[in-house]
């Protein structure tokens, strides 16, 4: 199982190379629905917020920490399997650099294909009121969306939409359930 | 009886007795001034299919107002009870009645109400319904002992809608005011939030997110028949009608943030009646109309404000606590009701609107949604207990609380329906 915590809070030191790297990962073990949520839901909620490691002690099946893998966004099958989920602090809509590899590569499969149509769903932790987290959520679809349109996106090409907190990624009421709740998920229309 | 009722209410820490087992709301606190009310079991009633004299006293127990003596007999109320026997229980007030069924299969309900201080016959009367309404009789008869001995209008008889869950089913019922005898107006695989009853209570609007986005729906509840009100470009959320019927204030993300706009009825005519660059959502009407209560973060962190329904300059109402939000306001205007986080649980707070400090009404850790009464004397919420979504009751002083148990659903969105049934 390959490890990156991209929605943990010491991930905001993560590099973009680490997010070329989590690309590649993810398409060598298939996952197309992104790095982070390939991260098993009872593991997640194990691993204390605050740790941080590349490698999965005891998995056998680490990734080591000088690997380098290539992954070239201008293929399209590269480009529809990038990972469409980006993570979000508490209280916080900001897109962190983390991600902007995410938004990048999401942008370039809508700048290569005009026809193309995203959804961008947006979604907060548990805490706190069903309107006001549908307003929080709809605060960082928009500004997922906004990246996207900076990045060439056509206005038509992109909606943001809010799910507030109606539809959690994981069930549980602990830290490690709500920083995967957070997030705004790009979907095809 | 005023006297009476006072001194019972000093002696009145004794717990509020709960309410017949097989009944399905539970009761916790003690009232201040709660009238005690001997009830009688109605004649006939246990082959009538519902025990009616057990929905009127939970009912008026639910109200805090009254505390239940439960006579253990069966008197109609053609029976002329010993006073001088209630009055040694402690009771100022007896109830008695009947349900007998009639040739045309329907029933005929019947109730007394006696003065037990005064010795007095306070009146009664005979509703003939299906069995169907059994439950609205009971109810019928809950309003007209409250309006008697209270002398304010009972909502016993009123509505309430909500949403359950169940797994990836969202449902949106309306039931008796107690929670029960509920219809399914809607059933959907994804999530239904904010209800709001039309002022006439024919209609409900509410979010719906079936087309994979929030849109704001209007359902007539009698036929069903449903339209898409506001389904612009991003989310559509938080609809509140006008006193009148004629708007819908709702919170739109079509330029950009979330802001408030007004629209017609049909969902015509719409525009922005709010421009900052901050979340504004949940807006409620005032009673009178002038204003919208509305929830915004312009100050950095979600509050409540308040400004003229037409736009205009808002004015902040909370101050106290970081994160205040749903307002609801009284029938009269005077009341707000509103959660507001404390550390990290939300809890339901009251404040008068005229200048007052706010007064935190529960001591759970996630409340929602509330919703007064018609007579603005409960308000209706969401909260959690033992893992699951529930309905709560509670008098505006805290004091009274009910818990609508709702078959182990996690139930959500609670708001309570006008008059008139």
């Amino acid at each position: 199982m390959i490890e990156f915590h991209q929605k943990r809070k010491d991930a905001m030191t993560a590099t973009r190379t680490s997010f070329f790297n989590c690309a590649a990962a993810s398409l060598a073990v298939a996952f197309l629905a992104g790095c982070a949520s390939g991260v098993k839901l009872d593991e997640g909620a194990n691993v204390p917020v605050e740790s941080r490691s590349t490698t999965t002690p005891g998995s056998g099946a680490g990734t080591s920490q000088s690997q380098v893998a290539t992954v070239d966004l201008s293929k399209s099958a590269a480009a529809s399997s990038a990972p469409r989920v980006v993570y979000f602090d508490y209280d916080s809509y900001v897109v962190k650099d983390e991600y902007r590899g995410v938004v990048e590569a999401n942008a370039k499969v809508l700048t290569a294909d005009r026809k193309k149509r995203v959804a961008v769903e947006g979604h907060t932790d548990e805490r706190g009121g069903r309107e006001y987290n549908l307003a929080l959520g709809q605060k960082r679809a928009e500004s997922v969306a906004k990246s996207l349109a900076l990045l060439g996106a056509a206005e038509g090409q992109v909606e943001a939409v809010s799910f507030g907190k109606e539809r959690p990624a994981v069930q549980g009421s602990d830290e490690a359930a709500w920083a995967q709740n957070r997030r705004a998920e790009l979907k095809d229309k | 009886m005023t006297q009476r009722r006072t001194l019972l209410g000093a002696l009145g820490a004794t717990l509020a007795a709960p309410a017949l087992a097989q009944f399905r709301v539970e009761i916790s606190g003690v009232g201040a001034t709660q009238v005690p009310l001997g009830i009688a079991r109605f004649r006939d009633e246990d082959k009538s299919g519902q025990v009616l004299s057990a929905i009127v006293r939970a009912d008026l127990e639910r109200s805090g107002a009254f505390r239940g003596i439960d006579a253990g007999t069966v008197i109609d109320e053609q029976a002329q009870p010993a006073m001088s026997e209630w009055r040694s229980r402690g009771a100022d007030a007896l109830l008695t009645g009947s349900a007998t069924r009639l040739a045309d299969g329907r029933f005929d309900v019947r109730y007394k109400l006696w003065d037990v201080v005064k010795g007095t016959d306070l009146g009664g009367q005979s509703l003939a319904v299906p069995a169907a309404d059994l439950r609205l009789a009971a109810h019928r008869i809950a309003d007209a002992v409250y309006e008697k001995l209270t002398g304010e209008r009972g909502v016993f008889s009123t509505r309430i809608a909500y949403v359950t869950r169940a797994g990836k089913s969202f449902t949106l019922r309306i039931t008796d005011a107690d929670g029960e005898g509920g219809q399914v107006a809607l059933a959907s695989p994804e999530p239904i939030i904010s209800p709001a009853w039309s002022p006439d209570g024919r209609e409900l609007a509410y979010v719906s997110f079936e087309t994979q986005k929030a849109v704001v729906w209007v359902q007539d509840v009698s036929s069903g028949q449903r339209r898409p009100v506001a389904n612009f470009k991003g989310s559509n959320s938080a609809p509140a009608w006008s006193p009148d019927g004629s708007q819908i204030a709702v919170t739109l993300s079509r330029d950009g943030i979330s802001q408030l706009y007004l629209m017609g009825r049909d969902g015509g005519n719409v525009r922005r009646v709010t421009t900052s660059s901050a979340i504004d959502t949940e807006p409620v009407f005032s009673p009178d109309g002038r204003s919208i209560y509305f929830v915004s973060d312009r100050g950095g962190a979600p509050q409540i404000y308040r400004m003229p329904a037409g736009g205009g300059n808002a004015e902040r109402v909370t101050f106290s606590g970081g994160y205040n939000i749903s307002p609801a306001i009284s029938p009269d205007g005077r009341l707000l009701a509103y959660i507001t986080r404390q550390g990290g649980a939300f809890r339901l707070v009251a404040m008068d609107l005229s200048g007052g400090t706010p007064q935190v009404l529960s001591d759970t850790n996630d409340d929602e949604s509330p919703s007064f009464a018609p007579n603005g004397r409960l308000i209706i919420y969401a909260s959690r207990a033992q893992g699951r979504d529930v309905l709560m009751t509670t008098t505006l002083d805290g004091k009274i609380k009910a818990r609508l148990l709702s078959s182990g659903l996690d139930v959500r969105e609670p708001v309570w329906g006008p008059y008139g049934r």
